[in-house]
């Protein structure tokens, strides 16, 4: 019950952040010059005045601006999220083709870096200022500073076409039809460079943290206390010094699931990829109100789940916080 | 009988083709039957309907599943397609096409005259670009039978503009799916069924769109393809990585970066190619806002092109592909004036001389006046070609600010709001000055409207000179009025037709009977199969 409580009250809490998003979103988009209809007759390589004005009418971008804001909103109400301009279909069903997508790619570029930083930054840690330290602080700088696309398409030169042994890009092979394991594998076999590619970025940061967070720890009195009651090194590392380590990269999971959901523009475009970024952006470029609209709210709405999620998690990881709740 | 006919048609054609084209070797062996063509797509369509969007975007797919009356042959001439011969009235107003018979569509009901009826009034007059403007004078499409349509125009309709322009606007999508339905929401815009030689199959959006074969296609035995499949890949180097792969086997239109065009053409595996899309040609283009009292003064519209030495840019920029352009009719036109030369070329000193003598003399700092550049970001060379006119003015003495937009904001900056000085994008000539050149030169067009008369130019030469060209139905009087056209657009220079160029295919050498026509990528692919 208590859960509840705590879920519906921060549910109630996000509601005017909520808002003030997507009016602010809808009002900065107005500023934007040219509308949808712009776009596609950019797109069409050119059009009459007499269509054009068909389509405006057809978008309904004659009325004000107030108008729209208020029939949006109102529609809002009903969780009707509109139509999207690009796609002809409702926008709900647009994001919910791309979410899946772009959770899998992210979800696993996110667990790669978040396991593997961390283990480098363990071992970092353990070796500080000594080769190993310098080596992997030294590569994480280089992960860090290099543009994702021309790792991106660095991989796809050395593995795709150099090597031949991974696709070059698309999410998964087109025209088999696939099922069960096999559709895994050839999903898992796509998404190997693109995943390795956005990972190498979020990796060097969870390595920063968790060497940083790992050295603090280690100071502290109650690891010379358990050092001091005879708890073997191992101990120490694993029960001691990594539980609390965690904190600082828990948080730091939580801030990312809004960079998660947003997708990742440059991967999602290398690797012809249907994810939310590109669709983002797309809706940007074609000025489609309604679709980057709606993939706002619903990445609001699971930010919002996220970071409860990790309110949650952090109780386990440190019962003091539950205690003062 | 007619079997072996049209066998002997098939292989007179074939030898017709290969002396055409000594490029590609063209086996002794049988076209190999099957196999999966997987064609690059680089941006999303909103809809697969050529009936309501006409662009290439749309035609590089729906051809293959959509047909329209007429297409190309390697001549870039008229073919029978969907209609197998026409006739004009001697006055120009009617004109008649006798339409295929046994021609079926995707859902199994036969294609009739009522379909083009339903297409020439509803779809193509009222809703699709460009063909609103061709049509406008159309009044009543008559269908005297199941496979013949008149066409009856109020003013006359030149046989030889209508027949070009069919070829693109001319697409017929199945009448009782649309009559009476929402025709923009309609579901047949997005699984498009037509009477072409493939089928719809699904559409993925921002992955792929496929289509396979129509075992029930008019032409008995066609096509040689099972699928084709289009892979939506918005990132050129990504396009091309795809492509060296063998992920895809055709990038058309340009779509590729041009540095990679470059490099692919030493590839032995591709061809990198412009025959064979020669229907389409572009150009660079600098529109002036006469708005501007500076450049209402024609001298300094001269003084500016002559300031910019166009060929170094295409050398140096374009890799070389493209050349000067005489005018916004190109050289490859059947319209083209023979012997007609770019009107102004590179002079610094005729420039700086021209600008003096407007008034316009150098001020503080060596400076005569300011413009405001708007790109319009058609393509990877427009920001290269706005830097490059930037610099060449500089030297004049004429300082140039670069505003950015993308492209929508681009074109309501010059289009609607007319808050630019100059602007530099690209036009397209689509074979006839008709379709879609001289609406840039015509005024009346009202703000809004991309790619026309916005400038605040006007000359009733010009204007009579285009509605004459419009409605004359003898060729030969036509090309007349067009060369006299061109003259005096480039006399008055409301826009500068800066280069004149072609657009590219890059295609995998096991492409078969590829850009057999002059718009190959947009045609049907029917006699297209692949090397084993």
């Amino acid at each position: 019950m208590r859960f509840l409580a705590l879920a519906g009250r921060r549910l109630l809490a996000a509601v005017p952040a909520l808002l003030i998003i997507l009016v602010g979103l809808f009002l900065l988009l107005q500023l934007a010059p040219g509308d949808t209809v712009d776009a596609l007759v950019a797109q069409m390589g050119g059009a009459d005045a007499t269509m054009i004005a068909n389509l405006r009418d057809y978008y309904q971008l004659n009325d004000t601006v107030s108008v729209r804001l208020g029939d949006y909103l109102w529609r809002l109400v009903h969780l009707d999220l509109g139509y999207s301009a690009i796609y002809g279909k409702p926008v709900l069903l647009v994001i919910a083709e791309r979410l899946p997508a772009t959770l899998l790619l992210m979800g696993s570029a996110l667990a790669i870096a978040f396991s593997v930083g961390m283990l480098l930054g363990v071992i970092a840690a353990r070796g500080v200022n000594r080769w190993p330290d310098t080596l992997i602080s030294t590569l994480g700088l280089v992960f860090y500073a290099m543009p994702s696309f021309w790792f991106g398409l660095m991989g796809i030169f050395v593995f795709a076409i150099w090597l031949d042994w991974l696709p070059s890009g698309g999410f998964a092979s087109i025209g088999l039809s696939l099922h069960g394991l096999a559709r895994v594998l050839d999903i898992a076999w796509h998404l190997i460079l693109p995943t390795i590619t956005l990972s190498t970025i979020f990796l060097a940061i969870y390595l920063r943290i968790m060497r940083a967070s790992m050295l603090e720890v280690s100071t502290q009195d109650f690891i010379r206390t358990a050092r001091a009651k005879g708890a073997g090194e191992t101990r120490v590392v694993v029960r001691h010094m990594l539980r609390n380590a965690l904190l600082p990269m828990v948080t730091l999971i939580g801030l990312q699931a809004g960079t998660m959901l947003g997708g990742s523009v440059v991967v999602e475009t290398v690797f012809a990829l249907p994810g939310l970024g590109r669709l983002a952006y797309e809706s940007v470029v074609q000025r489609d109100l309604n679709t980057l609209l709606g993939i706002v709210f619903v990445s609001a709405l699971l930010v919002i789940a996220i970071n409860f999620l990790v309110d949650l998690l952090y109780a386990r990881l440190d019962p003091r916080i539950a205690g003062t709740r | 009988m007619s079997a072996t006919r049209r066998q002997f048609m098939l292989s007179a054609a074939a030898t017709l083709v290969s002396s055409a084209w000594p490029s590609i070797s063209f086996s002794q062996t049988e076209p190999r039957r099957g196999g999966v063509f997987n064609v690059h797509l680089g941006s999303e369509q909103r809809i697969l309907n050529p009936s309501l969007r006409a662009s290439t975007g749309v035609y590089i797919v729906t051809s293959k599943i959509i047909e329209a009356l007429v297409d190309l042959d390697a001549d870039g001439k008229p073919v029978p397609q969907l209609a197998t011969s026409w006739s004009s009235s001697k006055d120009g107003k009617t004109i008649t096409f006798k339409l295929r018979e046994g021609v079926k569509w995707h859902d199994g009901k036969p294609f009739t005259s009522a379909d083009v009826q339903y297409n020439a009034l509803e779809l193509w007059k009222k809703q699709l670009n460009y063909a609103t403007a061709l049509q406008l004078y159309l009044h009543a499409v008559d269908t005297p039978d199941a496979h013949t349509v008149v066409f009856r125009y109020e003013r006359p309709m030149p046989l030889d503009l209508l027949l070009r322009a069919l070829v693109d606007l001319g697409y017929v999508v199945p009448r009782h799916l649309f009559e009476g339905r929402n025709v923009l929401e309609n579901p047949a815009n997005t699984a498009p069924i037509g009477t072409g030689p493939f089928k719809f199959v699904e559409y993925q959006r921002g992955q792929y769109i496929i289509a396979e074969r129509n075992p029930d296609y008019w032409r008995k035995g066609l096509p040689y393809l099972d699928r084709v499949v289009w892979r939506i890949i918005t990132d050129k180097s990504a396009a091309t990585a795809a492509l060296e792969t063998g992920q895809i086997q055709l990038s058309a239109y340009s779509q590729l970066a041009l540095a990679d065009l470059d490099r692919l053409r030493k590839n032995p595996k591709f061809e990198v190619r412009s025959k064979g899309l020669e229907a389409n040609v572009f150009n660079n283009t600098l529109e002036f806002n006469f708005r501007r009292k500076e450049l209402a003064d024609v001298r300094v519209r001269r003084a500016i092109v002559h300031a910019i030495d166009i060929k170094f840019f295409i050398d140096n920029f374009l890799y070389g592909l493209g050349k000067a352009a005489a005018g916004p009719i190109p050289s490859s036109s059947t319209f083209f004036p023979k012997g007609s030369q770019p009107p102004y070329p590179f002079d610094v000193k005729r420039a700086e001389a021209l600008l003096d003598e407007a008034g316009y003399k150098r001020g503080k700092g060596g400076q005569r006046f300011t413009l405001k550049l708007v790109p319009i970001q058609n393509g990877e060379d427009v920001p290269l070609l706005a830097t490059f006119i930037q610099q060449s003015l500089e030297a004049v003495g004429i300082k140039v600010e670069i505003v950015q937009y993308d492209i929508a904001g681009a074109l309501n900056a010059v289009y609607k709001d007319g808050s630019f000085d100059i602007a530099t994008g690209w036009h397209q000539y689509r074979g006839d000055p008709a379709v879609s050149t001289t609406v840039w030169y015509r005024s009346g067009s009202p703000a809004g409207a991309p790619w026309t008369n916005q400038y605040g130019w006007q000359s009733a030469k010009v204007d009579k000179l285009i509605d004459d060209a419009a409605t004359e139905i003898d060729p030969v009087k036509r090309r007349a009025l067009y060369a006299e056209w061109l003259k005096s657009v480039n006399e008055e220079l409301p826009i500068w037709m800066a280069t004149e160029r072609e657009f590219y295919s890059v295609v995998s050498r096991n492409v078969q009977n590829g850009h057999n026509n002059a718009r190959w990528p947009s045609s049907s692919w029917h006699d297209t199969w692949l090397k084993a």
